[in-house]
């Protein structure tokens, strides 16, 4: 299977996406300019300050070229992740619902997170259990989930654990369809035994899993 | 130029004495003109000139067997195998970081960012060495604090690089005068290190990136003076603005730009602008430059030649590039969507002409510019015993009078703003974009970063001012024992030294004894460890109307381990594992954190280090953590041996009883020779004395005191969380 990384001028977690993308399948960047996904088979919009994010965070990405074509990949069914800054991209490109708003410290944080898997049913969680806990860091500033209306929750912050003030302990959600996916932990971050945690590597195997069994059928 | 203002008095207000400017018309054989003499001052400066250190300077040791760029590149490099070279510096940001802290220290991480992928190196790290006032006292030291902080966090946080590391201290003599030095790791195959040296007659200068406005020129702020005939514009308040996304593109674009092989050269543009940068290239490449400022883009209009020549405008790079490259650098810089501009040419005369729209400004020989600035020697001479102490009894800072218990004593060094948890700090740092951090703060006493094939690099930056105060020469020799120290314990051998000397005024004589001094031990440290300088950078005059800074030197080292997956950690981690105490410790209170809880000033000679022992107990720590022997190790620095147990046990939540050696005072000091560490017996035995067991839920220093570990976590944390 192929993920497809967005590089967006300001992304500074698109290496790291690839490259733990690249541990469970094929892995390739999609320039923000090329209206090209490249075959892709699962796209994710990586973390980082895209333009600059002087404005509102991801509001200018969601112009981006490419994003006409994962937001049409999107709409087909396609697997989109969107990490971090992807998360506040998606949720600009009304891909997903509800808004990421700044922490309530007002300050960026660094800081490794208990999280506990709410939904192990959608495509992005099944290789998780049920409240199974998993350790992923967070950084961000502006990462407070906020939704006037019900939001299909996937993962929430362990109690005691929510680093950002987010409504509901929320740290990633899903759209109806269950092919859109945005969190602000960073998986990517998790995926090697040396630098810590391997938690994050599920995320991007139960892609991997569910890529296969749809080839399949 | 105004009609009331005469040569002499020109001259002075650019901050040249009238001998310099006596040899300034000597050697240009006529008086130099406006955009000239403005040139002239800055690169005449004590910033670009290094004119009261550099003669010092030139004992420091900068050969060894891993040095593959030296001293005066934009940034040292050494090999650290693989084909891959490790590049790194560190330099100062005090003075902007004191009129605003955010800025300051933002625009301190992008300059030495810049210096780094100015070699052609992808910056993969950065620490931050800070020192302020104290925060409970002062409301201003806590407000460039917060400042700081934020602004090295946006910067570094924003372009994607790790800040992995720093030391943050506090003490009354930074009050008006904080330090901010930024140090930042880049990496790059052998193959795409690039020199500054312009080359080759008839190649293109081209400006990459910002446009260039009026900041900085007011930090000059003799040229923002009526004198030169500008009216208010010129006076508007300019502190240098960092905006980490124009650097973010300007880095990835520079680095696609070099693995095309499409420059000659490339330098970053910092202080004194277009002018420091091309009078730099020139002078490496022995080749001559002509600029035509018109061609420069303008944030602003009406700009003065002048002006444009020594703006501090961030996030610019130049770079030298042969005429059959240029159309498909400016394809690159498209794509990258930096502003590139061809701005002149490699000549090959001694000059560097300065034109407006071809007409010559400014016509200088490149050595009158970089190398006939005058050196002048210092006067060194220590304080006489009969004057009082430079530096006073800490007023304020005194929390311990004389009746407190040990348990006590270690609390309140536990709590104190120079030892308390640094996590308040760090959590507002990215350490671990770019996948490569393995240790990060607070895990290891050195930050660890994965290489390609399965090594490692560490990194460590340390200094401390007060006990270079105490003792200028030993003092800053211990920081480099430290530093090393600090790698040993994660098993990485030193490859190279960069330093950045903070100190007051040298033409005191007090203060140029401490800089004589300083320099000198720096020298005998890195003599005896074997340890090459690869650069620096050195900020004088940091001084308030109270007195100077303590003198602090500040020293960053990059080693190497073989195997990433055995990178050493500093906490206990293993019920029932040994600890013994390495190295031949024989501490003192002179300088120490707790004399200054006691009040007492920063006075005393530091304890005397075989230089041998120290040696020793480095390779033995460091070979048994590359062994994979130990469960932990950390070395003994401020507080003691209490607070170096302590800070073991907090780390994983785990307890130790131990029993201290006849006669060591718990909090005793003597940075960068002796260590604690723990493992199975067998293997901890063999570095020194067991002085203890690790476990339970208590640190127990027998007859002395017994803490729970959740109260020593709790002291540690009380601290710095409200305050950043």
């Amino acid at each position: 299977m192929k993920f497809g990384v967005v590089r967006f001028p300001g992304s500074c977690d698109d290496i790291d996406a690839l490259q733990a993308a690249a541990r469970v399948g094929d892995a390739v960047l999609l320039w923000h300019a090329d209206r090209d996904l490249q075959g892709a088979d699962a796209v994710i919009v990586p973390g980082g300050f895209s333009y600059g994010d002087y404005l509102r965070a991801g509001a200018i990405a969601r112009f981006a070229p490419v994003m006409e074509e994962v937001a049409e990949f999107a709409r087909e069914g396609g697997l989109v992740l969107g990490i971090c800054n992807g998360f506040q991209v998606l949720c600009e490109a009304h891909l997903l619902p509800g808004a990421l708003l700044p922490n309530t410290s007002l300050k960026f944080v660094f800081r490794q997170v208990q999280l506990e898997v709410e939904d192990p049913g959608t495509p992005f969680t099944r290789a998780c259990a049920r409240g199974e806990r998993l350790s992923i860091p967070v950084k961000h500033t502006t990462g407070r989930f906020y939704s006037p209306e019900p939001v299909h929750v996937v993962l929430r912050y362990a109690a005691g654990e929510n680093p950002n003030g987010s409504q509901d302990d929320i740290a990633g959600i899903c759209n109806d369809a269950g092919n859109v996916f945005g969190l602000m932990p960073h998986p990517e971050h998790a995926v090697d035994p040396l630098t810590g945690s391997t938690d994050g590597l599920k995320l991007f195997e139960s892609i991997r899993a569910h890529v296969a069994d749809r080839v399949a059928v | 130029m105004s009609p009331t203002a005469s040569p002499s008095s020109r001259h002075r207000q650019l901050g040249l004495t009238d001998h310099e400017y006596e040899l300034i018309v000597e050697r240009l054989e006529r008086e130099p003109g406006d955009v000239e003499l403005a040139m002239l001052s800055l690169m005449w400066s004590e910033h670009c000139a290094y004119k009261h250190s550099r003669k010092l300077l030139r004992q420091l040791p900068t050969e060894g067997p891993h040095v593959l760029l030296g001293p005066g590149e934009n940034a040292g490099a050494v090999d650290v195998g693989g084909g891959l070279a490790v590049a790194f510096k560190v330099e100062s940001h005090n003075h902007p970081s004191a009129v605003e802290p955010f800025q300051g220290a933002a625009t301190g991480v992008g300059g030495i960012l810049r210096d780094v992928f100015a070699v052609g190196a992808r910056p993969i790290a950065v620490l931050d060495s800070l020192r302020f006032g104290e925060p409970a006292a002062s409301e201003r030291s806590r407000y460039l604090l917060r400042g700081a902080v934020a602004g090295i966090g946006h910067y570094g946080n924003s372009i994607g690089v790790p800040t992995i590391g720093g030391e943050i201290y506090f003490e009354h003599s930074y009050e008006q005068n904080c330090l901010i030095n930024a140090m930042c790791l880049g990496i790059a195959p052998h193959e795409r290190l690039i020199r500054s040296a312009a080359a080759g007659r008839g190649n293109v200068l081209v400006l990459l990136g910002a446009l260039t406005g009026r900041d900085g020129i007011g930090g000059a702020s003799v040229l923002a003076s009526a004198e030169l005939g500008e009216g208010d514009e010129a006076k508007r308040p300019s502190v240098q603005i960092g905006d980490p996304f124009a650097e973010k593109k300007l880095l990835e674009c520079c680095l696609d730009l070099l693995d095309r092989g499409l420059l000659v050269s490339l330098q970053d543009l910092g202080a004194a602008g277009l002018t420091s940068s091309a009078s730099e290239m020139a002078s490496k490449g022995g080749v001559g430059l002509d600029i035509d400022v018109s061609r420069v883009p303008l944030r602003e209009p009406g700009m003065e030649p002048f002006e444009i020549m020594i703006s501090e405008s961030q996030e610019r790079m130049l770079c030298v590039v042969a005429p059959e490259h240029v159309g498909e650098l400016m394809d690159v810089c498209e794509r990258w969507e930096v502003l590139a501009t061809t701005i002149g040419a490699v000549t090959d005369e001694d000059r560097l002409r300065v034109l407006d729209h071809g007409a010559v400004v400014a016509d200088l020989p490149v050595h009158v510019l970089v190398d006939d600035c005058p050196l002048y020697d210092l006067e060194p001479a220590p304080p006489a015993p009969d004057e009082p102490p430079i530096y006073p009894a800490p007023r304020g800072a005194r929390v311990l009078y004389g009746h407190e218990s040990p348990g006590q004593v270690l609390l309140a060094l536990l709590g104190a703003a120079n030892l308390a948890s640094r996590r308040p700090v760090f959590e507002q740092y990215d350490p671990v974009v770019q996948s490569r951090t393995l240790r990060r703060p607070d895990e290891a006493d050195a930050a660890v970063l994965a290489l390609p094939d399965g090594s490692a690099i560490a990194v460590s930056i340390d200094g401390n001012g007060r006990r270079v105060a105490c003792d200028p020469r030993r003092g800053a020799a211990e920081a480099v024992y430290e530093c090393a120290a600090n790698l040993a314990c994660v098993g990485a051998e030193p490859l190279g030294l960069t330093n950045c000397l903070n100190f007051g005024n040298p033409e005191k004589p007090h203060v140029a004894w401490q800089l004589t001094e300083a320099v000198a031990g720096l020298a005998e440290a890195c003599e005896a460890l074997e340890i090459a300088i690869v650069g620096g950078n050195v900020s004088l005059y940091n001084e308030a109307p109270s007195g100077p800074i303590f003198p602090t030197p500040v020293v960053g080292i990059v080693g190497k381990l073989p195997d990433a997956g055995r990178a050493g950690r500093l906490g206990f981690a293993r019920e029932g594992d040994a600890i013994a105490l390495v190295g031949r410790f024989e501490p003192s209170l002179a300088g120490s954190e707790v004399e200054k809880l006691r009040g007492r000033a920063p006075v005393g000679e530091l304890p005397f280090k075989d230089v041998q022992a120290v040696r020793d107990a480095r390779v033995a720590v460091r070979d048994a953590v590359r062994a994979g022997a130990l469960h932990s190790a950390h070395d003994i620095a401020e507080g003691g041996i209490a607070v170096a147990l302590s800070e073991c046990c907090v780390a994983e939540g785990i307890g130790a009883r131990v029993t201290l050696p006849e006669g060591l005072d718990p909090f005793a000091e003597t940075p960068g020779c002796a260590y604690v560490v723990s493992g199975p017996e067998e293997a901890v035995s063999a570095l020194g004395p067991i002085i203890g067991q690790v476990g339970g839920a208590r640190l127990e220093l027998i007859g002395l005191l017994d803490l729970a570990v959740s109260e020593l976590a709790r002291a540690r944390e009380l601290e710095l969380a409200e305050w950043v």
